[in-house]
């Protein structure tokens, strides 16, 4: 078409692609190839494969699995009892908001909350429980994840409710499908877009949490992310850093190409 | 489970949802009034620490740093993601546009530490020293793909006859843009610029990567002071942040709503 072949937008546009998409890709992979020195050699995807790095991979996929499994868990009633209430676009935006708050600043707020003297041992000291270490625990990590991840698991799966046809569920029990069976059967097959959109928006980021498993969690749990970021930034060898995001790339391509860019991932 | 028993009991699991969304926002709050100067026991009303925040001069350098970043990486973002959304719209061939379409979504889905990673290696070879203008260059990279995002929609829901008549009047190329495309895009281009300062904003792994020693943005001084335990002026600013937050979350929907008037008036809902 005429249009196509002046098209000279392109031209920035693809030089924005070339430089901060492909290159870094590419830098990336080049990177994982090379020793500290810069000679070329294959030992980082060896290292990769010896059982201390194998074990970190299999703990950051377990944390980020049960990250998501909790998300997952405490978002979709809350979606399915929000697309009840009146006001549901002011409530929404209440869910969201917190999540607009900075990330570093909910963190920050955990430390206090979960602190020796903090309100939840205050609370359990109040039940009868007594206190407890709370702080620099798997507990206080998973827990601080689901929290700061839960928006982006509600919004898809509200989304999703949103737009399933509501004569369905009238149909449904109509039929005489009891509640259970008509959620089993009708709601969650048909939200299955926005629970997989929202499982994609917080296993990817889950496995690549780094400042929380320094904050929370204390340097406990080390994630794919934190291998990363002690690669890159403490012990300067950018070579095995690279590999391991090589790694974490293809994990994330491949999770993509499972769950599928289905309707419910594009947003 | 009579009908009224279900809805107090979901009222009550939703209320227990929004406690502890809140709890740690208003914890935060609570105690930057606390004299005590820790974030438990509770002693008195004090605005002492609000004094440090203003009086803390490398802080207020950090705050100011932090919102020119925030400001410049997203209005050049913002004209990038709008050349970018011109740029796949006037592509013809479906298959190159959705190819453009999944480069353009790269940054968006992945992680920020391999963003943050790959742009550190990036700077280093490029020879860009690590401060001021790698992170701002850093930050407008990962928002160009949300701009282009949000404007691409409006730009398909555009009426093409409207170009078509604007070319048929004589208008010029550049008067097509500025006159018609341009206003009718208009409220994705806010949506993408206020996407790109809120990321901007809330970005801390990537900076953390591009930073260097001298510079430094909020997430990264907060980062660093937590790492050294409490201290009740993080509090007050957290504070600040939150009331700045949620004005900028007010202009945001106060925006969205005038936008989506018109277009309720055009589709028939």
């Amino acid at each position: 078409m005429r249009s196509n072949a002046r098209n000279y937008y392109l031209i920035p546009y693809l030089a924005w692609i070339a430089l901060f998409v492909v290159a870094p890709i590419a830098l990336i992979v080049y990177y994982s190839f090379h020793d500290i020195e810069g000679g070329f050699t294959l030992d980082n995807y060896a290292k990769f494969f010896t059982p201390v790095y194998l074990k970190m991979a299999l703990s950051s996929f377990w944390y980020a699995l049960l990250i998501t499994l909790f998300s997952l868990l405490v978002a979709y009633p809350t979606a399915l009892i929000l697309t009840r209430t009146k006001h549901k676009q002011l409530w929404l935006l209440l869910i969201i908001l917190p999540s607009w708050v900075n990330l570093l600043l909910k963190a920050y707020a955990f430390i206090g909350l979960f602190g020796t003297y903090g309100l939840a041992n205050a609370l359990l000291e109040t039940i009868g429980i007594g206190r407890k270490q709370i702080l620099f625990t798997d507990f206080s990590f998973v827990f601080v994840a689901v929290y700061i991840f839960i928006p982006f698991m509600i919004l898809p799966i509200f989304n999703s409710l949103e737009e399933m046809n509501k004569s369905l569920i009238h149909a449904a029990r109509d039929l005489g499908a009891s509640d259970w069976t008509t959620f089993r059967r009708v709601i969650f097959p048909l939200t299955l877009g926005g629970v997989k959109a929202g499982c994609q928006a917080v296993f990817i980021p889950a496995l690549s949490l780094f400042m929380l498993t320094r904050l929370i969690a204390g340097n406990r749990v080390i994630t794919l992310g934190t291998a990363i970021e002690q690669h890159f930034l403490v012990t300067m060898d950018w070579g095995m850093g690279a590999t391991i995001a090589v790694f974490l790339v293809i994990i994330m391509a491949l999770i993509m190409v499972v769950t599928g860019q289905g309707r419910g991932s594009i947003r | 489970m009579n009908p009224a028993g279900k809805r107090s009991w979901s009222g009550l699991y939703l209320f227990v949802v929004f406690a502890i969304l809140y709890a740690p926002i208003l914890y935060l709050v609570v105690y930057s009034f606390n004299s005590g100067g820790t974030m438990h026991g509770y002693e008195g009303f004090t605005l002492e620490w609000y004094g440090e925040v203003f009086s803390d001069v490398r802080l207020l350098i950090i705050v100011l740093n932090t919102l020119v970043i925030a400001l410049l990486s997203s209005a050049i973002s913002t004209v990038l993601g709008v050349i970018g959304a011109l740029a796949i719209y006037r592509v013809r061939r479906q298959q190159s546009r959705n190819a453009l379409l999944s480069l353009n979504n790269v940054l968006i889905v992945s992680p920020d530490v391999v963003i943050g990673a790959s742009f550190l290696i990036l700077f280093t070879m490029i020879g860009l020293q690590l401060g001021f203008i790698s992170v701002l260059v850093a930050h407008i990279a990962f928002s160009v793909p949300i701009v282009v995002l949000m404007v691409l929609p409006k730009l398909q829901e555009m009426n093409p006859s409207l170009l078509d008549a604007a070319r048929d009047l004589g208008a010029s190329g550049w008067g097509v843009l500025t006159k018609v495309v341009l206003p009718v895009i208009r409220p994705g281009i806010f949506a993408g610029f206020f996407m790109a300062l809120t990321y901007s904003l809330d970005d801390f792994a990537v900076t953390f990567f591009v930073t260097g020693n001298g510079f430094s943005t909020l997430s990264v001084e907060i980062y660093s002071r937590a790492r050294q335990g409490v201290s009740l002026s993080i509090n007050a600013l957290s504070t600040l942040l939150f009331l700045v937050t949620i004005a900028l979350v007010i202009g945001y929907y106060l925006i969205s709503l005038r936008n989506s008037r018109p277009a309720e008036g055009g589709q028939s809902r």
